[in-house]
């Protein structure tokens, strides 16, 4: 039993079959790469997982619990972040404010009515933020306004907020998008670092052959809205149905 | 100071000053000279300022942390101000019990508004909101008040008339609305030479409300629900997925600005015992927008300086007249006298909404932070100019 397990699950946009079929497990502690063409699904997949689409036919289950049905923040605090394609941050705020958010919806829940007492005086999560700050090689840009970051920047923020919640299943919806190389190859090592650390399972969606085969533990390889195949990185790469649909298109 | 950083506490401190010595900074003109139409110091008119002051802080509260634009706001108003005169009805003068009935009703009429119109956002929200205000404003002037069960009295507005019970009336106390004895309209008027002050009981006590309201502002743009809210605005998406549910945050500050809202309006029956429907039209819930974009929305002093902007326009600017313009353009040619007075007519008296509406536009399009940014901008102007001689002092000290 993995800690995700989807079953059967369909989606359908008016005329479009945009899922159909589709069964993934996810094991504990894997780094599990969904892989594809463009339009074949992922994207719709993962929203699929994290409550912002719910799919026709199916089930999802993170840890034995069904996700179907509930709100974002509630499968949120069951353990599953999201990072987006484009980053997400709070980019009003400070820097140092983003990484206090999540630290406080990890502390007091989805909402708490602390209206009263002061931000600096709550010692934990300031300290909390600042530690996962330092971890994330931000922390002298701490006063910054987020939205000023470079893209590089704002997906390592991102990351870090996730991360700050300790979520237990963390998925990444192509997260070197539109990055630079260096970019790229920083998140790739932040991303082998998180694996490598932690206790904690990632599944991430890319485009680019290079982060997937320098990540993944476990490929599944999607093509028009169903699961083509799933194996170890070594059998994907020779395997010659995966090449025409999908390496061949792009070599 | 009270769990304040320095630059809030400054802040406080400076309001506190401009609060109590109101009655004489706003009175800088001498009581017989011809500038004296331009003193603001008399108590109707600070009553004023200090209560739509209140107003516009708690709209900040909903507006400028989480975006959420309510086009509704002035239906808490009036709902506090029914409550406040009803309370005078039925148990007496004291102002007391129905600034704090003012408080409650217009908190429940928030929850119930805020829990519907909280459903959709942006645009949707605000019509909603206005929708809601408008419907209060219709049960209020007409549908409430009807032979058999009279809310508002409709069109003449809620009063307190004299077979009302006022069970805790008693024979001594003032028949205006007082705090424990001490009239509203009680007022120390003190001569300095030229100069006339007015201390007034009625605008102390609001302006006491007033500061306190200004200090759990700044505790609240300061606390983790502060944070939230601006979070709220800044990407509600990331909100969603960081585990934090926005509505009952949005609807807290919904109801927080909805309270204040029906202070204030607790507060205008507390200082005049009259509660009409016109309080609740749109256009005084546009004032209220007005009021914080003028003074600049987020803002902690924004929303106060917005709406004493707009106050002392509607009170001042509408009172001149054509003759105060021939006075004042006596000294030219008659034709070019004549001139004049025709050019400016249509700016002042009941012309003061088209300055204010070229003001506001001049402000939204030029300095987007509001009253507040302009006030920034001269201060950094100031100190560029104050810095250079010392930057010259550097350049010349390499050469020695
Ligand atoms: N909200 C939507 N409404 C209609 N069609 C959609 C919607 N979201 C995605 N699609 C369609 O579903 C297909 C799969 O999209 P997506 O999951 O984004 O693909 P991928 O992420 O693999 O590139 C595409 O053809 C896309 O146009
Ligand atoms: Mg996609």
């Amino acid at each position: 039993m993995g800690i995700l397990e989807v079953k059967n699950v369909g989606k359908r946009f008016g005329g479009l079959q945009a899922l159909s079929d589709v069964n993934l497990s996810v094991k504990e502690n894997t780094v599990h790469a969904i892989i594809g063409p463009n339009g074949a699904g992922k994207s719709t997949l993962l929203n699929c997982l994290v409550g912002k689409l719910i799919p026709d036919t199916g089930s999802v289950m993170f840890d034995g619990q069904s996700v179907l049905g509930r709100a974002p923040y509630e499968i949120n605090q069951m353990g599953i972040s999201r990072v987006f394609q484009t980053p997400e941050i709070f980019g009003d705020l400070t820097v140092m404010e983003n990484m206090m958010i999540p630290c406080f919806a990890k502390r007091d829940g989805a909402f708490m009515l602390n209206a009263m007492p002061m931000v600096t005086n709550q010692k934990e999560v300031l300290e909390r933020a600042e530690h996962m700050l330092e971890e994330m090689n931000m922390a002298e840009k701490r006063h910054m306004q987020s939205a000023s970051l470079s893209r590089g920047d704002k997906r390592r923020l991102e990351i870090g907020m996730c991360l700050s919640q300790e979520p237990r299943l963390l998925l990444l919806d192509e997260p070197t998008a539109g990055m630079a190389r260096a970019d790229t190859n920083n998140t790739i090592d932040l991303l082998k670092e998180i694996a490598a650390e932690r206790d904690i399972t990632i599944a991430i969606i890319e485009h680019d052959m290079h982060v997937v085969f320098s990540l993944a533990n476990r490929i599944t390889v999607l093509a028009q809205g169903t699961p083509l195949v799933e194996d170890d990185p070594e059998n994907i790469r020779g395997n010659p149905k995966v090449r025409e649909a999908y390496l061949g298109e792009t070599a | 100071m009270f769990g304040l950083d320095k630059r809030d506490t400054g802040v406080l401190i400076i309001v506190t000053l401009l609060a109590l010595f109101a009655p004489i900074i706003l009175n800088p003109f001498p009581t017989d000279s011809a500038m004296a139409q331009f003193n603001a110091g008399y108590p109707d008119l600070m009553q004023k300022f200090v209560i739509f002051g209140i107003f516009a802080i708690g709209f900040n509260i909903l507006f400028g942390l989480t975006g959420y634009l309510s086009f509704g706001h002035a239906a808490f108003l009036g709902i506090g101000s029914y409550s406040c005169v009803w309370m005078f009805k039925l148990l007496g003068y004291n102002v007391i019990p129905g600034i704090v009935l003012s408080i409650l009703i217009s908190g429940l009429f928030a929850l119930l508004i805020g829990f519907v119109s909280l459903r959709r956002s942006g645009i949707y929200f605000s019509i909603l909101t206005l929708a809601f205000a408008q419907m209060c404003f219709a049960l209020a002037y007409s549908v409430l008040s009807n032979p058999r069960f009279n809310l508002t009295n409709g069109e003449t507005g809620l009063q307190v008339y004299a077979n009302d019970p006022q069970w805790f009336h008693r024979d001594g106390l003032p028949d205006l609305p007082h705090l424990f004895g001490l009239s509203m309209r009680a007022t120390q008027k003190i001569q300095v030479g030229a100069w006339e002050f007015q201390l007034n009981a009625g605008y102390y006590m609001c302006a006491i409300v007033m500061l306190i309201c200004f200090y759990l502002a700044i505790r609240i743009f300061r606390s983790p629900f502060g944070m939230m809210l601006r979070a709220v605005k800044s990407n509600q998406q990331r909100m969603n997925y960081t585990g934090l549910n926005s509505r009952p945050y949005t609807l807290a500050a919904f109801v927080i600005s909805g309270m204040y809202a029906g202070l204030a309006g607790g507060l205008l029956s507390a200082v005049d015992p009259l509660a009409g429907a016109e309080r609740m039209q749109w256009t005084a819930s546009g004032e209220v927008v007005l009021m914080t974009i003028l003074g600049g929305a987020g803002t902690l002093i924004g929303p106060v300086l917005g709406a004493g902007f707009i106050k002392y326009f509607e009170n001042i600017f509408s009172k001149i007249n054509d003759n105060v313009l021939h006075s004042w353009f006596a000294f030219l040619p008659d034709g070019l006298e004549d001139f004049m007075v025709f050019i400016i007519h249509p700016f002042i008296g009941k012309g003061w909404h088209l300055t204010l509406g070229i003001l506001f536009m001049l402000v939204v399009i030029y300095l987007p932070g509001g009253l507040v940014e302009g006030g920034q901008r001269v201060l950094g102007w100031f100190r560029k100019r104050s810095a250079k001689p010392d930057a010259k002092a550097g350049k010349t000290e390499p050469a020695e």
